[in-house]
């Protein structure tokens, strides 16, 4: 009775089968066969894992999207948690004015750096250790050198120079924020820590362009400027795209060097100097009393979420044109 | 001035620009170290790195030091080296020797990409809300499975990156002989040693400078870290939670410990750079 259960337990999930089928394997393959089994399990966990944080953050953000509206979330201006009003409206401004200009200063020296590196440049091999170096530096140590140089500049130099000379024509030059903590040095200190990623991405797409390709443009005369820009520019602008693009989404993460020289108040943004509020701060300097305030940390979830989202949705597009660039490449 | 003097001028004229734009943001990285340096010395002393601090933070002058944050910092980044090793090893060489080419793996390769480049913070609170989940406490514990969530994508990438240089023809020359795929894993292992001990640097040298992951889950404190269930202090938040303090004596260590941070991160990629040239030697070209 008992092992014609057990037959039926077999039989029902097919092990039966599968035993027989493999009847005459050796140890060796069975223990090939396990470990396959057990990495592949632990490879599709480990993919799994944005999927795991996507629903779990949706999970929890869930109670403040249920009581607002969306667009009421998005466009909102005030931010009062006691007083229960979400409005996210001045740490999207942060976030995005914070960003556009560390790109603004990032992307040109960047992209210039990148194609001296890989074709003017003779000193490569010292060179680019060096900018190596600039992305193994730590988010904090950036944060440091700008409250202690930066910000210092930002403060007694080029927001009085600024509001001297272009202040009276044009309102964002005005300098409305003696503390020198800002827009201007966030920019800046960001600027310094996505240029290592966009040179490292986009040096290495200017080197794939096939050399063939210059020597044809220089024999038929160009010079390497115009071959740079007429040929192995055009060659190599998706490739470009997607490195400014994963600057981009690094630099739109990036939270404490951010939180440490932008100054941290909840107000839109309406010059180079003002403060403002970026939403990874925003998520750093609340974890603290989140717990106390009804849908507080429902709201700092949704904080993580939208950055989780323009971060993926960044990802996703620069990763998929690298990704058929390099299979272009290799057939 | 004819056509051929306004081409060559624009030559001249962008090469300088290119330079310039090089050689400004190297002065930068130049400025950072002389910035952090200058301060570390003034605030550098012998009980600074052999003591744990006392007293501090935003309520009065401290004492003693930054030992304390070293030790922790230094858990954490072993701890999650070591934990995100034993998990991404074997996913890198699965995706190596088992998938090799197919679409599949290239899917998990973008997925892996993507995990890289999702920002630590985020890591943070979805490690702050799994731990909410199972009721656990801020602590060292907590801080090492977030910063390991944070280093697997790395090292599974850097690893793929590495045995993908291993030629071809080693892995059919073995398959030849007749070994399993697992037992061809050994050989690629021994083979890529160098790449890997490089890999493990650079998940090590992001793991110990990432503070936003650790900022919710391993916590602070100004005791020495003696417990897995305990919070613990880092280098990182040590300068992030000390600079802004009023007191000289707090600030310092904020200085000393972005020193004692940056002299670890350069010589973790110094070393990053000689594990390439050196362990080399034994491998099969």
């Amino acid at each position: 009775m008992e092992s014609i259960r057990l037959q039926m337990l077999v039989d029902r999930v097919g092990l039966r089968r599968m035993v027989s089928r493999h009847q005459n394997r050796s140890w060796r393959w069975w223990k090939d066969w396990i470990a396959g089994r057990t990495m592949g399990l632990l490879t599709v966990a480990a993919s799994l894992l944005i999927v795991v944080m996507v629903t779990m953050l949706l999970d929890r953000a869930r109670p403040i999207l249920a009581s607002n509206s969306i667009s009421s979330l998005v466009q909102g201006e005030v931010w009062k948690p006691r007083q229960g009003l979400f409005g996210f409206w001045p740490f999207i401004t942060g976030s995005v004015l914070v960003t556009l200009l560390a790109m603004l200063l990032s992307v040109p020296t960047a992209l210039l750096s990148a194609i001296y590196l890989a074709d003017y440049s003779r000193s490569r091999a010292i060179i680019k250790p060096l900018v190596d170096l600039l992305a193994s530096i730590p988010s904090v140590i950036y944060g440091l050198w700008g409250v202690l140089f930066v910000v210092p500049l930002v403060r007694d130099h080029i927001s009085p120079w600024a509001d001297r000379t272009l202040g009276d024509h044009w309102s964002i030059f005005q300098n409305t924020n003696p503390t020198g903590f800002g827009l201007l040095a966030a920019g800046f200190v960001l600027a310094i820590m996505t240029f290592p990623i966009i040179v490292a991405v986009s040096e290495e797409v200017l080197r794939s362009v096939p050399q063939g390709m210059r020597e044809a443009s220089l024999s038929l005369g160009a010079t390497d400027w115009e071959t740079t820009k007429l040929v192995v520019l055009r060659k190599a602008a998706p490739g470009l795209i997607a490195a400014v693009v994963l600057g981009f989404s690094r630099a739109f993460g990036e939270t404490l060097a951010v939180a440490m020289v932008v100054g941290n108040r909840v107000k839109v943004p309406e010059t180079l100097f003002d403060p403002a509020y970026p939403l990874p701060a925003l998520i750093a300097n609340n974890y603290g009393e989140m717990m106390s305030i009804p849908l507080y940390d429902s709201a700092l979830m949704t904080a993580a979420l939208m950055l989780l989202f323009v971060v993926l949705l960044f990802n996703v597009g620069a990763r998929s044109i690298l990704g058929r660039l390099n299979r272009e490449q290799t057939t | 001035m004819n056509r051929n003097q306004r081409r060559h001028l624009e030559e001249r004229l962008f090469k300088f620009i290119m330079r310039a734009a090089l050689f400004v943001t190297l002065g930068m990285l130049a400025a950072i170290l002389f910035t952090v340096v200058r301060k570390g010395i003034g605030a550098m002393s012998w009980s600074m790195i052999s003591e744990a601090s006392t007293g501090g933070s935003y309520l009065g002058e401290a004492e003693g030091g930054i030992l304390n944050a070293i030790l922790g910092s230094l858990y954490l980044a072993g701890g999650a080296t070591v934990l995100a090793l034993l998990f991404g090893l074997p996913v890198a060489l699965y995706l190596h020797t088992y998938m090799g080419q197919s679409k599949l793996a290239d899917y998990i390769r973008l997925v892996f990409d993507i995990l890289w480049g999702i920002p630590s913070i985020v890591y943070g609170v979805f490690g702050f809300t799994l731990m909410l989940l199972i009721g656990m406490r801020a602590s060292l514990l907590a801080g090492i499975l977030t910063l390991a969530l944070v280093e697997l994508p790395i090292l599974v990438r850097t690893i793929d990156e590495v045995l993908r240089m291993v030629p071809p023809e080693l892995s059919e020359i073995t398959y030849a002989l007749g070994t399993t795929r697992l037992e061809l894993m050994g050989i690629l292992t021994r083979q890529s040693l160098p790449g890997l001990v490089t890999a493990i640097l650079l998940a090590f040298g992001r793991g110990i400078g990432d503070a936003a992951a650790v900022l919710f889950t391993a916590g602070y404190t100004d005791s020495m870290p003696d417990s897995l269930m305990r919070p613990v202090a880092s280098l990182p938040l040590s300068i992030f939670f000390q600079l802004s303090s009023p007191f000289p004596s707090v600030q310092a260590r904020a200085y000393a410990s972005a020193l004692v941070l940056t002299i670890l991160v350069l010589v973790i990629s110094l070393l990053t750079r000689l594990s390439m040239r050196t362990l080399s030697k034994h491998v099969v070209r």
